[in-house]
C-alpha cells in the first residue's frame, strides 16, 4: 500500500470488500494528488488537508487559523476544487518581535476529487480557524440502484 | 510586505510527561511574541479551538496555553488525512516583568491572543535632564 497515515477505526474492517474499496479510492486519491505535486515525499502544498466522505457528500476540512472569510476563494468545477487566498498577519508598529513563527502570505491549492461535484449544492463553513467545505455529488456520480425485472 | 506564498509546516508533536485523557495527540502551536513599551503579546495558532476550550495557566511564572480542539462528526468514511487534529498545548516562563494580575487573553478564528501588560517598574521611563 502507498506510504500514508492510516486513520486506524474499527468500523472500517467491516468486510474485505470494503477495505479493497477503501484502498483503491486511496490509491486513486493518492496518484492524482501526486501529478500535481510531485514526486514522494512531498514538499506539502498549504493548506494541509483532510477528506473524508460520509453518505454520498465529499467533506474537506483543512486548518487555516486567522484567514478571514473574505480572503479566501473557493472555486468548485468538475472534479477540481480550487482553494486559493491569502493569510495576513497583524503587522504592528512599534514592536520588537522575540520570535515570529507564524508566517504570512498567498496559498492556492488545486485538489482532485473522486467524484464529480454537484457545484450548485457545495456548503462552505469557517468556524475557529476550520474551514469545512461540504461537496455533494454529482447525481451522474451517485450509485443507482438498478431493479430487476422477472419474467413471468 | 513582499508577496510570498505559504509554505506547508508539519504540526510538532509536545512529548508531554504524562499521557492527555483525550487519547488524542498534543500539538506544539506556533506562537509569534512581541514586545511593546507596555506589554508583551503572544499570539498562539490553535485552529480548531473555540474560545471556551482554551485555559491558561499561570503558575510559579510558568504561563500554560491549552487549547482543546472541536473534533469533528464520527462516522465518516476518510480519504486523505494531511494532517493531526489534536488539542494544542505549550508553556512559556515569564520573566518578572510581567504584571500578573492584569493579563488578558482574546481568541478569534483559531488564534488566541494573550496579553502581558508590564510590571510598571519595567516600563522604559523618560528621564529628563534639568540644566540649572
Amino acid at each position: 500500500m502507498a506510504i500514508i497515515r492510516w486513520y486506524d477505526r474499527p468500523s472500517a474492517y467491516g468486510s474485505l470488500r470494503e477495505m479493497e474499496d477503501l484502498r483503491q479510492e486511496m490509491n486513486r486519491l493518492f496518484s492524482s494528488f501526486f501529478g500535481k505535486s510531485g514526486p514522494w515525499p512531498r514538499q506539502g502544498v498549504y493548506p494541509a488537508l483532510n477528506v473524508t466522505e460520509k453518505e454520498n457528500v465529499i467533506v474537506v476540512r483543512g486548518e487555516l487559523p486567522g484567514i478571514r472569510a473574505e480572503d479566501m476563494e473557493i472555486t468548485v468545477e468538475g472534479e477540481t476544487l480550487t482553494l486559493k487566498g491569502e493569510r495576513k498577519l497583524q503587522d504592528p508598529e512599534g514592536v520588537s518581535y522575540h520570535r515570529r513563527e507564524r508566517e504570512a502570505g498567498r496559498f492556492r491549492r488545486i485538489v482532485n476529487l473522486p467524484a464529480r461535484i454537484d457545484a450548485e449544492a457545495v456548503e462552505a463553513s469557517f468556524q475557529n480557524g476550520v474551514l469545512t467545505i461540504k461537496l455533494p455529488k454529482a447525481k451522474e456520480a451517485l450509485p443507482k440502484q438498478v431493479t430487476v425485472k422477472s419474467g413471468s | 510586505m513582499t508577496q510570498k506564498d505559504l509554505q506547508l509546516k508539519d504540526k510538532q508533536e509536545l512529548q508531554a510527561e504524562g499521557e492527555s485523557t483525550r487519547n488524542l495527540p498534543i500539538y506544539l502551536p506556533a506562537v509569534d511574541i512581541y514586545e511593546s513599551d507596555d506589554s508583551l503579546t503572544l499570539v498562539a495558532d490553535m485552529p480548531g479551538v473555540a474560545a471556551d476550550d482554551v485555559s491558561i495557566d499561570l503558575k510559579d511564572n510558568q504561563l500554560t496555553l491549552h487549547g482543546s480542539v472541536t473534533l469533528p462528526e464520527e462516522g465518516e468514511h476518510l480519504l486523505l488525512k494531511e494532517y493531526g487534529v489534536g488539542d494544542y498545548q505549550r508553556q512559556f516562563t515569564l520573566g518578572k516583568m510581567v504584571d500578573q494580575s492584569k493579563i488578558e487573553a482574546a481568541m478569534k478564528d483559531g488564534v488566541l491572543t494573550v496579553t502581558l501588560p508590564k510590571a510598571e517598574v519595567a516600563k522604559p521611563r523618560k528621564i529628563t535632564v534639568k540644566t540649572s
